[in-house]
């Protein structure tokens, strides 16, 4: 009898060591950030890194991660990030190295940096948030926002004519020779969440095996940004965003490569 | 004692670098410094350290920025206009303590202007084209010999301060040889153990995480941020300035000039003392921190200062600061890659021998020398 309680009160679910015990949660409801550097913290954990990894943090919502990872931390200048860990990944090649950064960071102002990392094969990974705008000034149009996509600076929809079109970026690093590994994932539903996890943890794994440059874009809700509720902005990652950016694994040479 | 090579500047340098103990080198190619990356891609490699070239200087500066944050010695080399791309990088350098080497090679400004030889990265290197109250650490070497012992103290004092410091030559000095003795490098690299984000981290050696950032939105975080960044400033001011002073102590008429400029005034002091005129140098090696109060006391009755600089006056600013009246100043410029030649040097230092040695001169055009009021007391005739 007494072994089925202790049974019943068996742990499930705990606050992953890589995040710190106390913290602001600083995100606004519904947004993404918060799952996936969950997910990220847990696949460290899973991995027992969590003592040789030194993360990169990038400019934008992303930042936050500053404020709630149990990790060493090198901060960048919004698009930099990927330099500042190939610094750090030459300079300590055993350690594992990420970039945590949104689509503002990684596929704007950043773009540059991102393929050139890719090209140069950097062994690294990169975890891009994509929630299609730039949610910490406000909810401006970045270039990923989709045709039609409402922000303040496109107020009546994105118009190509106007504002040109959406970025790519997950389809542009799987061309560099250097990436091994770019799937783009979304958080909408609890399947998605597993799919999401899995990939953060195959970038992760690369770098370990030392393959090279692993990409994963993760499709996130900023429903502040967006001015839809939280369940509006899930349908609106599953309706319209991933009819946009597709989801899937768009390159995979990692079994190639061994 | 080690041989004599005949080298050029930007290998020197380049060669220094490696004797330091450079472990990463980030670069992109700007003129005129591009054998310092030539020769990293050379060497590094074969020492089993890293050559990156980077896809911009952006990137550059923010490679070193990764690697200098573990700890490891790094550096970038660049120019000018490029320097100016890393502006941003080296305030956030300074704000996160990170201890980045940049190694600028000037050419002639503004713009892309040319390729030849200017100090018009004066403001630049001091004063930073980056935002809010940070400084660089700024060594001016004027001959290769000098700058490889400079580039051993760039190092040194980036790791000594945790703060971005810069090697601030010209383009004559990077393109031109001259027979240098690279001294085996003698000092020893601070500690970094301290706070170096090397990954590893509590569970190991149980030390906390380290977060190198500037980014400070907590309450008064920045508040204290600056504060403690400007104590660390005065103390560099207090016991880091070095200058050189040749024939100063008994001059009438002191030059001030940094860099190659300095050689240039030097000979023209030695040609002023042979025909009679007792010029002097005050050459200032660190530019930041600059050394005001010994310029001060040098400055202390002399006749004039004369500032020479392939720029229009910039050094003169802080010169002009440091003195504090004590004596007039004047300007020999040139800018556009032009230079300066000793004998333009010698012109000048006789003009102004006239001007200042007969108070007539000034008494009689009194308006014209309005600006000299001040220092009316300290003229002799």
């Amino acid at each position: 009898m007494l072994k089925e309680i202790k049974k019943e009160n068996k742990l499930v679910f705990s606050r992953p060591k890589t995040i710190q015990e106390n913290y602001d949660y600083p995100f606004c409801a519904g947004c993404g950030h918060g799952v996936v550097l969950r997910l990220i913290a847990e696949v460290i954990d899973e991995l027992g890194i969590q003592g040789k990894t030194i993360a990169i943090a990038s400019v934008g919502c992303s930042i936050s991660m500053e404020k709630f990872y149990d990790l060493d931390i090198v901060g960048s200048s919004h698009g930099r990030a990927p330099c500042v860990a190939t610094g750090v990944k030459r300079a300590k090649p055993d350690r594992i190295v990420f970039t945590y950064q949104g689509d503002g960071d990684a596929a704007t102002i950043g773009m540059n940096e991102t393929i050139h990392t890719a090209c140069r094969g950097e062994n690294i990974t990169t975890i891009c948030i994509n929630n299609t705008n730039f949610g910490m000034t406000g909810g401006q149009a970045s270039a990923t926002s989709i045709l039609g996509q409402i922000t303040t600076t496109t107020k009546k929809g994105r118009d190509p004519k106007k504002n040109g079109y959406p970025v790519k970026i997950a389809e542009m690093v799987a061309l560099c020779d250097g990436a091994v590994y770019v799937e783009r994932t979304g958080i909408f539903n609890p399947q998605s969440i597993i799919k999401t996890k899995a990939a953060i943890k195959k970038a992760f794994l690369n770098q370990i095996n030392g393959l090279g440059f692993s990409f994963v874009e993760v499709l996130c809700a900023c429903p502040t940004g967006w001015k839809l509720s939280p369940v509006k902005s899930l349908e609106y990652i599953q309706n319209e965003i991933s009819k946009v950016h597709k989801l899937g694994i768009i390159k995979d040479i990692t079994n190639i490569t061994e | 004692m080690t041989s004599k090579i005949l080298m050029k500047g930007n290998k020197a340098i380049a060669q220094a670098a490696i004797n330091a103990g450079l472990e990463c080198y980030f670069g992109y190619p700007i003129t005129p410094q591009n054998e310092i990356g030539e020769f990293m891609s050379d060497e590094m490699p074969k020492l089993g350290r890293t050559y990156i070239s980077a896809e911009s200087e952006l990137a550059a500066v923010n490679m070193l920025i990764g690697a200098a944050s573990t700890g490891t010695l790094s550096m970038t080399s660049s120019s000018s206009c490029a320097i100016a791309l890393m502006q941003e990088a080296i305030s956030a350098m300074a704000t996160a303590e990170i201890p980045g080497v940049i190694i600028s090679v000037m050419r002639a400004g503004p713009g892309l202007g040319n390729i030849t030889p200017s100090q018009g990265d004066y403001f630049q290197a001091t004063k930073g084209g980056g935002n809010g109250d940070y400084r660089t650490i700024v060594l001016a070497p004027s001959t290769i010999n000098e700058a490889v012992e400079l580039t051993y103290k760039t190092f040194y004092l980036a790791f000594k301060y945790r703060n971005p410091a810069m090697l601030l030559a010209d383009g004559m000095l990077g393109q031109m040889m001259e027979p240098v003795e690279l001294k085996p490098f003698d000092l020893k690299i601070p500690d970094s153990s301290e706070w170096e984000a090397d990954g590893i981290g509590e569970g190991n050696n149980k030390r906390p995480f380290r977060k190198l950032v500037s980014l400070h939105m907590q309450g008064n975080d920045l508040i204290l941020l600056n504060e403690k960044l400007q104590r660390k400033y005065g103390t560099i001011q207090e016991n880091e300035v070095m200058y050189e002073k040749y024939m100063a102590d008994d001059a009438d008429i002191l030059i001030t000039a940094f860099g190659t400029v300095a050689r240039v005034a030097k000979s023209a002091v030695e040609k002023a003392r042979s025909l009679g005129i007792k010029a002097g140098l005050f050459r200032p090696i660190t530019l930041w921190p600059f050394p005001s109060e010994e310029l001060k006391d040098a400055a202390k009755g002399k006749k004039t200062i004369l500032n020479i600089e392939l720029n229009e006056g910039q050094m003169m600013l802080d010169a002009k600061a440091a003195i504090d009246g004590v004596c007039p100043i004047e300007l020999l410029s040139r800018l556009g890659g032009a230079i300066v030649k000793e004998g333009e040097i010698i012109e000048k230092i006789k003009e102004l021998s006239s001007k200042y040695t007969c108070l007539k001169v000034i008494s009689d055009n009194p308006s014209k020398n309005e600006s000299q009021d001040s220092s009316r007391g300290h003229i002799k005739c």
